[in-house]
């Protein structure tokens, strides 16, 4: 079977619609596992009472976040390397998600630090840079929305994803090594000392069905998301005419 | 091939000097800025002094942002840049040459008047003088980095806006190690680990953001 064949949008459009709903429901599923066993089952820490467990969603979505960047940054080489108007789809469906899980592992994170360091944001090296991502997903699709031609939009936001990709491990460790220098705040960071060395092991299996189900979450946003986006490109094609003919009568 | 870079650098240099209020303003624009600080947060000596650094980086920051748009801006809408495009040397170089003197107009000026800005907030001798190393360091890197960014959003609506969005989060690490260097020398800890990791950062960019421009020129000018 040759994979190829569906980096073509006509043969991928009915594609990720099935594999969408799949993930989609496989997400609904697990999501609702995750947080029955993330509200009930797993037990009060000993430490950071019931507050800890924000982690449950704030953990997968810092990763996601990081993660979604990263994919979406191979997406926009593929796109460069190959030239395939699939590639670049893809970097721009999964963008919107990526912003969204930052602004959720932010936003859990504020509403975590308030009970537990007594300050809705310290300027910590893991805040700061997640905060930066922020800024660079918010670029990627304010530049996006800027560029009317969609085939040079897709080319600028690839090459800008490169460019941001390349950068990360940099602004991280600057932001770390600026954080080091300063050690002006008296919050101690200890969000991974504190839990994950007492986490018990159903804690581990919550966080990690949390965790699948943000990912099959991604996936199928991101594939419906890009059916849109070749339905949009693709409008004046003859295969989308006919599909829409047929879905009329 | 490097005549064709000192050619380039040559003519935008004249052109720079025949519209001298350009420069002027990216220079006052950087004055202003840092000078809108202490009227903020009050003329205290010893609070001027502990944030001197990082007011002056930041208006560097901002100011060397400004002047991004005349960088291909202009040889963009009367054609010239579509020439430069077509020329056999490698369109690298000429970017190359265009930072470069994009550089010597609106980022050297801002290192020559830095001291002075930094006596106004207190800053003894040492500090002063790391003030204008890190900058001599950095902006260089600013210059590098922005061309990226001006170039991928030449002749787009709100370009202005959008390449302040796209640039300022790739020029925080060149803020902290550039502010840093300055604090580590006010507190006497030293900074040849600041100014290794400035002129790390210059040699990679120095490195990829000519390519990077070239390609993001070729984008959007295609």
């Amino acid at each position: 079977m040759n994979l190829f064949k569906y980096s073509a949008p006509s043969i991928f459009y009915p594609l990720a619609g099935r594999l969408a709903t799949g993930f989609a429901i496989a997400a609904v599923l697990l999501l609702a596992i995750g947080l029955y066993m993330s509200f009930f089952v797993a037990p009060t820490d000993y430490k950071q009472g019931e507050g800890y467990r924000i982690m449950f969603i704030h953990v997968p979505a810092a990763w996601m976040s990081m993660f979604i960047y990263l994919v979406m940054a191979a997406w926009a080489a593929a796109g460069m390397i190959w030239r395939t108007r699939l590639s670049s789809m893809m970097a721009s469906a999964l963008a919107p998600t990526g912003a969204m899980f930052t602004f959720i592992a932010l936003w859990t994170g504020a509403l975590w630090g308030k009970p537990m360091w007594g300050a809705w944001w310290v300027w910590d090296a893991r805040l700061t840079s997640e905060l930066i991502l922020l800024f660079l997903y918010i670029g990627y699709m304010a530049m996006e929305s800027a560029i009317d031609d969609p085939r040079r939009a897709a080319r600028a936001c690839g090459l800008l994803a490169l460019v941001g990709v390349i950068n990360i491990p940099i602004i991280y460790y600057s932001v770390k090594w600026w954080n080091t220098l300063h050690q002006g705040a008296s919050i101690k960071m200890s969000e991974s000392g504190g839990i994950e060395s007492s986490m018990t092991e159903i804690m581990l299996w919550t966080m990690l069905i949390m965790t699948f189900a943000c990912w099959f979450y991604t996936i199928a946003v991101a594939l419906t998301r890009v059916r849109s986006i070749i339905l949009e490109r693709e409008s004046k094609t003859v295969w989308v005419k006919e599909m829409l003919q047929q879905g009329e009568k | 091939m490097f005549a064709a870079l000192k050619c380039i650098i040559a003519r935008d240099l004249t052109l720079a000097l025949r519209h001298r209020s350009d420069v002027l303003t990216t220079v006052f624009f950087f004055i202003i800025v840092v000078s809108l600080f202490p009227l903020g947060v009050g003329p205290e000596t010893d609070l001027l002094r502990s944030m001197a650094a990082g007011v002056v980086w930041v208006s560097a920051l901002l100011a060397s942002m400004l002047s991004l748009s005349r960088l291909f801006a202009d040889d963009f809408n009367d054609g010239t840049l579509e020439q430069l495009l077509l020329t056999p040397q490698p369109l690298a170089l000429i970017v190359f040459g265009k930072i470069l003197a994009h550089w010597i107009i609106s980022g050297l000026p801002l290192v020559l008047i830095a001291p002075l800005l930094g006596l106004q907030f207190g800053l003894g001798g040492d500090a002063l003088m790391m003030l204008v190393l890190t900058l001599l360091l950095g902006t260089p890197v600013l210059s590098l980095i922005g061309a990226i960014g001006a170039a991928l959003t030449l002749g787009l609506r709100g370009g202005g806006v959008l390449v302040s969005l796209l640039v300022l989060p790739l020029y925080i690490p060149v803020l902290i190690f550039g502010a840093g260097g300055v604090e580590a020398t006010v507190s006497g800890m030293g900074a040849e680990g600041h100014l290794s990791l400035l002129g790390a950062m210059l040699i990679l960019s120095l490195l990829l953001a000519p390519l990077a421009s070239a390609a993001a020129l070729r984008i959007s000018v295609e």
